[in-house]
This record gives C-alpha cells, structure tokens and sequence, in this order.
C-alpha cells in the first residue's frame, strides 16, 4: 500500500516536470527566508540549512536527468506573477533542462561543501550569506525556465546582485571592495546589451515573450545587431575576451564555495543564454556570427592559459582557467553556428554536443579545484603559491579529490575533461568539407591553437597541483595544516565522482546533451556502437572507450604496485638524499610558481605587460619581484575610464557651489525658453 | 465706458507702480526697506486686484484679493520683520554687485519681457491684458534681485517678489486662477516662509553668518 501511494507520488512529480521543477525552484527562496530566523547561528544555517539546500540541489539534477533522458516533451506554463498584462512565463525544454542538470549536480556539491566551509566571524554574518546564496541559486533556474524577456531580465539582474554580495562579504578589504565595484560595473553593462537584445529581436511586434521572439522575422540586418548584442552582453557574463577583467579580480575575493558557484554555474548561464537567443530565437541566420564566435572563443582560450601560466595566485590561476575554458565553450558553439548555418547539421551537433558537454565538465571540475583552494585557505591562510607546497601529507583527502579535478582538467583519460576536448578537436576535423575557402585555408590554426590551449592548460594545472601539494612545505605553518571536515569532504567526493563518471561512461551525458541538439538543430550525433564506447561520427574512423583507458591504468598501477613490491621489497635503504654537492638544502630551493611560469612568460612576452624589478648580483638581500598586467586594461579600459572621468569632470565645473550662479543658470534656462516659444 | 476707459487707466498706473517698486527693490541696500517694499508691492497688488474684480464683477476675485491683503502685506512682511529682529539682522547693509549695470541688465529685461507679452496680450480677452508684459517684467527682475543678493533673507524676498508678480500675470490674463490653486499657492508661500526662517538660524548657527557664500564650501571637492 505504501509503496504504491509511493509510486503514484513519483508518477505524478515525472509527469509534472515543469511544476515539480518549480517546487523545488522555491525551495530555496525558503531557505534563504529561514536563514534569516537566526542569522548568527552557523550550526543552524551552515550546518542545516545549506544542507537542505544541497539535497535540492540533488532533487533538481534527477528531475532534469529523469527528463532529458525519458525525452518528456516540452512543457509551458504562465504565471499568475508579475505586472499586469505581463505575466511571467515559464518553459522547460530540453536545453533548459540539460543546464538544471549542471545546476543540480555541481551545486549539490558546492552546498555541502558550504555547508561545512563557513566559519562565524569571516565578513558578513552567516545567516546573510546564506539568504544571498540561496536566491543566487533560485534566480540562476529561474534564468533557465524563463520563457519572456522580461521574466529572464529580472531573475538575470537578481543574479547579478546577490553574487555581488557574496563577492563582498568581506568588505572591509579594499581590494575586495573593488573587485565588487568592477564586477557590479560589467553585469550591467552585459545586462544592458542583453536587454537591447531582446529589444531588437521583438521586431515591432512589442510582445516580450520568447514565443513572440520565435515567431519574429527580422531583417538580416537587425538580426546580426540583435546578435552582436547579445554576444556582447553574455559575453560579459562569460568572461570572454575582452570583456573579461572582472573575472580574475571577482572570483578570487569571493569566498571559495561562492568562486566555485561563479565560475562553475553562473558562467553557464551566460552560455545557456547565448544558445537559447543565437539558437532557438533567432534560428543561426549566418555563417559569419559562427566566425565571430569562433574568433573571440579561441582568442579567449588561448589569452586564459597563458595568463592563468603565470599566475602566483592560486584562486586567481584557476579564475583565468575559468576564462580559457570558456573560450573553449565558445569554439565549440561557434563551430556549431558555423557547420549550422551551412546546412552541415550533423557536425554542427557534434559540435554543439562538444560544447555543452565541456560546459558539464567544466562547471564539475572547476567547482571542485575551487573548493579545494578553499579548504587550502582555512588550512593554512595563504593564497599565494609562493608560501604554499608538500601539502599532499597534512591534507590527504583534499590532495587526493584535488588531484582528480586537476587530471580532469588538464584533459588526461578517462577523466571527463578529456572527452569533450576531444570531441571538440573531432568537430574540427569535420571542418575541410566547409564551402568557404577561406575559412577552410585559415581553420587549421584555429585547431592548432586549440591544442597549444589544451596543451598550456595541462601545464598550468602541473603548476598548480604540483607548488600546492608536492614538494616541501615553503612555510613552517604549513606542517599544522588540518584536512578538511566531513562535510567538505562529501561536497569535493560527489564532483570528483562526476568527473570519473562522465569521463569512463559518457554515453548518459552525451544522450543527454543529444536531446539539446535536437531540439536546436533537428540532429543528434551517432548513435552510440555500444555500451563501452562513444563514437560520434562513425565507429571507423573515431571512438574512444573511457573503460578501455581505465582498464590500461588500472593494470598498469597493479603490475608496477606488484613489481615494485616483489623485487624491491624490504631492500630499503634509509640514508641521507645525495645532495648534489651542496652541503644543505632549504624548502626555498625548489621550483616555485614563478619559477615555473618563467617559460610561459618568455615565449608569450607580447601578451603581457610586465614590470620587473631584478636584484644586482652584489645585493646581500636580494628581491625579485615581477608584476604582470593585462594589456586590455591598459589600452581599452584605462582609456575609457579616463573619458568618463573627464566628462564628469567638464559636468562638476557647474557645480561651483554659489548659489547665485545656480540661480543665473535656471534664469538662462527660463529666458531661454520664453525666447524658444517666442 | 467711460469709468471702464478710467478704470483700465487706473490698472495701467497701479502695474506701472509695481513695475517701479521692482526696480526699486533691485537697487535697495536695506534689507528692512526691502521689505516695506514687498509689503507695499503687496498693496498694490491687493488695490489692482479688487479693481478688476470690481470690473469684471467677479466676487471670487474679491477673496484673491482679501487672501493678498491678509497674506502679503500683512502677515509675510510681520514675519520677516519679526525674523530679521531674531537675527540681528535689522541693520544689516549689503553689497551689491554694480547698481547702475543691474539697472541696465533690468531695463533689456524689461523691453524683453514687453517683446514677449505682445502675442499673449493680443489672445487675452480681459481688460487688463496691457500688463501682462509688465507682470512678466516683475517676474524676470525679481529672479535678478536673487540672482544679485548674496544674504539669504533678501533671498526670500526676492522669492516672494516672484510670485506677486506671477499672481499679477494671472489676474490680467485670465482674472485669476482657480481659488484651489490659489489658496495652494498662499499656503505654500506661508509654510516656506516659515521653513526658510528655520534654515535661516541653522545657517547662522553653523557660520555666524547670513551670508550666501560660506555655502560654497559645501561643494564637493
């Protein structure tokens, strides 16, 4: 009996999808409400509530799986919400429901790890934090189930002010004050592009709902303008090049968790944003928006492993792996445009599959090295690599579960990264057979440079893993560094768990992603051979089995872990290392983070604005100090802000402060205007 | 007809008076003549309005009247002159900036808002449309009275001076206003008055002075 009124349960949340989906949308507006009962609390928010948060998290990853994978047809829905005559309009399709699923499976992890990763007394109280984190989370489903320009607005700019609170918790720093200012600054200048966006894509009809915007024909020329701004303004959001300068400054100042739900989540929206206007509202018009694409999102890559090479941070590090990784996105949705808008819709799914995979795999493994920063941090109170090393013995948990992030994405099998950077690379493979000489002649770069990115990238995370947790502790503290909390360590095994299983079986996340490319392109990519391996185009001429892989490793540690113990067994022999014929050693001998970014810095000069201080060799106490800039702050920003400074400055000389000038001015204004109507 | 040519001519003599009173405000140091002035300019504004009101046998014009009588020469000036005594401002002399270019500045004003009155006075259909011009050139030289003061008392009746001038315009376009909007306006002037008295203390408190141009050390730097 029980278990039937169980089933019925199940039966009838399966057949909602969209209302199901919804509840649990509320759940965490309730949340954030009930964090604010007892806000000084931190076992009643962060040890309970975040919690809860987190099992919605899971609720909302099976809803979507369950409705990717059992193809549940489109559901609407209008709310009794908003003003009046402008209801809010709610719609779960394929594509929204493959981006709750990231939503879902990464937050699931980030809230558990929250759960146990705030402390009392670090900036803003508690019960805050967790009001700003939960409606963070509900306005970025919201973003996906929005179905009217207006709706999509709204939950877009609550996003974008609830992540900057979060960004300033501790906002007594200045530094931190700033990185909020600038971040606050470029969401609504992104914001402002998106919604002329949905301005132009109306097309006089006036009406804001995305069916209306469907239905719109524009001329190609509004179209493309409707294009380029929303390029612009998802962009921004993105982080792509060069609208990417809030990037490295906010995502470091915020707390870890909240990093990892920037760069993990919210950087999707803006890719599920992009899809949803270039692909479902103004159905890929032209080949070029796919070139432009493809331009700014290999230019993105590239400009992000090589800064993110030389970083000596190591939050700010992996904020510019953020920004190389949705380069790698945006290749991939722009090869998608490109292959689509000339009629190749196979390729152009392989492509789009690519991208919405690694928009997967990223919001996995990104949110998980965040994390693991963030337990470095309580661990030891350092961020800078310099002070850092040998970490792997105090902390063996986060050493472990960080070490899979990084294998991840450094793009080595059977890891998730792997396969949607080869997929990827498949996708260009494909492109000889466009009908554009051009681009045929000038692709082959964009491949090449799309290997030189997953190359940099697979060293900057050897940087990473290696100054952090191999090595010799730098600092004397660091032999007190505890490991993290159970909780922490639930929150970092569930996405280490995801990137093993996406990387070995990827069939699920493929299918569904295939639901999205059906849904926007009419074409999924190859049916898989079979169980054990994925071959998107054609089992002949590629295919790659994440099992085979494992099972290679597998054997290989086995054979090497028996070898090693059979011949080598119990002839150890202690003794002091061969000291290459320095009499001692100090931990400030071993490669250091600069040391190690050193070629990255030469070979790549031209990217950076760099100013060095070198000692002379008789300096008894010598410095080194290196300081490394971003040439589009210099030549775009810096230039703007100055304008703007100067106009505001031309506008204050009206304000003298005397009042008969004020008055003089109203006079001139009423004189004026007798002499107009005269 | 003959009492309407007299009357008519009547009008023209009373707007002409409050013409002169204007500029004599212009040119006035004394801030307590100042406003025996207004109270005077009051007068002959309450004078002008019952005249029309007795023309045009309006009798709610009599109650603008009565309102002018009550609130302009009686009261406002009582208060300001109460006000000033608070603040030792009795005696106070002040600078102006060069009188006799003040005076030409008020003549092109004077010419310009004639200019200006010319096509409204020939849509207006009452009989005081002649001094629409005038009522226009109260306007603009009391905004130059504040425009050339630097205390804050003159300030305010430079203020009031304004708006005896809008009321002139008003009776001699259109016999007035509606009497919602007129007794409105007379509260608004009332409670200004009382809260501009306020700030007059505040602003002597925080620099021992009166004077307008200590405020520009509130500008934002």
């Amino acid at each position: 009996m029980n278990a039937h009124l169980w089933a019925n349960f199940l039966n009838s949340v399966l057949s909602h999808p969209l209302g199901s989906t919804l509840l649990i949308v509320a759940c965490w507006p309730g949340i954030a409400i009930a964090c604010l009962l007892r806000p000084h609390s931190i076992r009643y928010v962060a040890r309970f509530l975040f919690p809860v948060g987190a099992l919605a998290c899971v609720g909302m990853f099976l809803l979507a799986g369950t409705f990717l994978i059992s193809g549940h047809s489109t559901e609407v829905m209008t709310l009794p919400l908003g003003l009046p005559d402008l209801p809010f309009h709610l719609r779960l399709d394929a594509l929204s429901a493959f981006f709750l699923l990231i939503l879902g499976l990464s937050g699931a992890g980030i809230s558990t790890f929250a759960a146990g990763y705030f402390r009392s007394g670090e900036g803003t109280a508690p019960g805050l934090l967790g009001l700003h984190y939960h409606v963070f989370l509900a306005s970025m489903a919201v973003v996906m189930l929005a179905d009217d320009a207006y709706l999509f607005m709204v939950a877009w700019e609550t996003m974008a002010l609830t992540s900057y609170f979060l960004v300033t918790s501790q906002h007594r720093i200045l530094e931190i004050r700033r990185a909020g200012f600038l971040y606050l600054l470029m969401a609504h200048l992104g914001a402002i592009s998106i919604l002329l966006s949905f301005g132009v894509m109306q097309g006089g009809s006036w009406q804001f709902t995305f069916d209306a915007m469907r239905n719109a024909s524009l001329a190609p020329f509004w179209a493309t303008v409707a294009f380029t701004l929303a390029l612009l303004g998802f962009g921004a959001k993105a982080g792509l090049v060069p609208m990417h300068v809030w990037l490295p400054e906010a995502h470091p100042a915020a707390p870890s968790p909240v990093s990892a739900m920037m760069s993990g989540l919210m950087l999707k929206t803006a890719i599920y944003g992009l899809l949803r206007v270039t692909f479902d509202l103004l159905h890929v018009k032209f080949w070029q928006w796919g070139v432009a694409v493809l331009a700014l999102g290999l230019f993105s890559a590239l400009f992000g492993a090589i800064f993110a090479g030389v970083q000596t941070d190591m939050k700010r590090l992996l904020a510019y792996s953020s920004i190389e990784n949705v380069g790698l996105i945006f290749t991939g949705i722009g090869l998608s445009i490109l292959f689509a808008a000339s009629n190749m819709r196979l390729f152009a799914a392989l492509a789009l599959s690519a991208a919405l995979l690694h928009a997967l795999n990223h919001s996995l493994f990104k949110s998980l090295l965040f994390l693991a920063t963030g337990s470095v941090l309580h661990a030891t109170r350092q961020r800078s690599l310099g002070k850092l090393g040998g970490l792997i013995r105090p902390m063996p948990w986060v050493a472990a579960l960080a070490l899979i992030g990084t294998l991840a994405i450094a793009g080595l099998p059977p890891l998730n990264g792997f396969v949607s950077e080869w997929l990827l690379l498949q996708s260009f493979l494909y492109t000889p057979q466009l009908p554009h000489a051009f681009i045929n002649m000038l692709i082959p770069l964009g491949a090449a440079a799309l290997a030189l990115t997953v190359a940099l990238a697979a060293y900057v995370m050897v940087k990473f893993y290696g100054v952090i947790f191999l090595g010799q502790p730098r600092e004397a503290s660091l032999a007190q560094a505890h490991d993290a909390n159970w909780l922490e360590r639930i929150g970092l095994a569930w996405l280490a768990a995801g990137c093993i299983a996406i990387g070995v079986q990827p069939q699920l996340a493929l299918h569904a992603a295939g639901r999205s490319t059906g849904m926007l392109l009419g074409q999924i990519i190859a049916p898989d051979p079979s169980v054990w391996r994925i071959a998107p185009i054609a089992p002949e001429q590629a295919s790659y089995s994440g099992w085979i892989f494992l099972a290679v490793i597998l054997c290989v540690v086995a054979v090497t872990f028996l070898a090693v113990r059979l011949l080598a067994h119990g002839r150890v022999r202690r003794t002091a290392a061969w000291d290459c014929g320095y009499p001692w050693q100090t931990t400030r001998m071993q490669d250091t983070a600069e040391g190690f970014g050193q070629p990255i810095r030469h070979m790549f000069g031209a990217f950076f604005r760099m100013e060095r201080d070198l000692p002379s060799p008789t300096d008894l106490t010598p410095r080194y100090r290196v300081h490394i800039e971003d040439h589009f702050w210099h030549a775009v920003y810096k230039p703007i802000a100055a304008g703007v400074q100067r106009l505001a400055d031309a506008v204050s000389y009206l304000q003298g402060g005397r009042l008969a000038i004020y008055l003089l001015f109203s006079f001139l204004t009423l004189l004026g205007l007798l002499v107009f109507v005269l | 007809m003959l009492k309407s040519h007299l009357d008519v001519q009547l009008l023209n003599l009373l707007a002409a008076g409050m013409l002169l009173i204007s500029f004599a405000m212009l040119s006035t140091r004394r801030t307590q003549q100042l406003i025996t002035l207004f109270a005077w300019q009051g007068a002959i504004l309450f004078l002008s309005t019952s005249l029309v009101a007795h023309e045009a046998g309006l009798t709610e014009l009599y109650f603008s009247a009565a309102l002018t009588l009550i609130l302009k020469v009686i009261t406002l000036p009582l208060i300001l002159h109460t006000l000033i005594k608070r603040l030792g401002a009795q005696w106070d002399n002040e600078r102006l900036v060069n009188i006799p270019i003040t005076m030409l500045v008020g003549l092109v004003l004077v010419i310009f808002a004639f200019g200006l009155a010319q096509p409204i006075s020939l849509l207006a259909t009452t009989i005081t449309r002649h001094t629409i011009g005038i009522a226009l050139a109260v306007i603009l030289l009391s905004f130059l009275m504040m425009i050339t003061r630097r205390k804050a008392v003159t300030q305010v009746i430079g203020f009031l001076a304004m708006e005896n001038g809008l009321f002139l315009a008003a009776t001699s376009a259109t016999y007035g206003m509606p009497m919602v909007i007129e007794l409105g306006i007379a509260l608004d002037l009332l409670v200004a008055v009382f809260i501009l008295g306020i700030f007059f203390f505040q602003i002597r408190e925080q620099f021992d002075s009166l004077d307008l141009h200590h405020l520009e050390s509130l500008k934002e730097e």
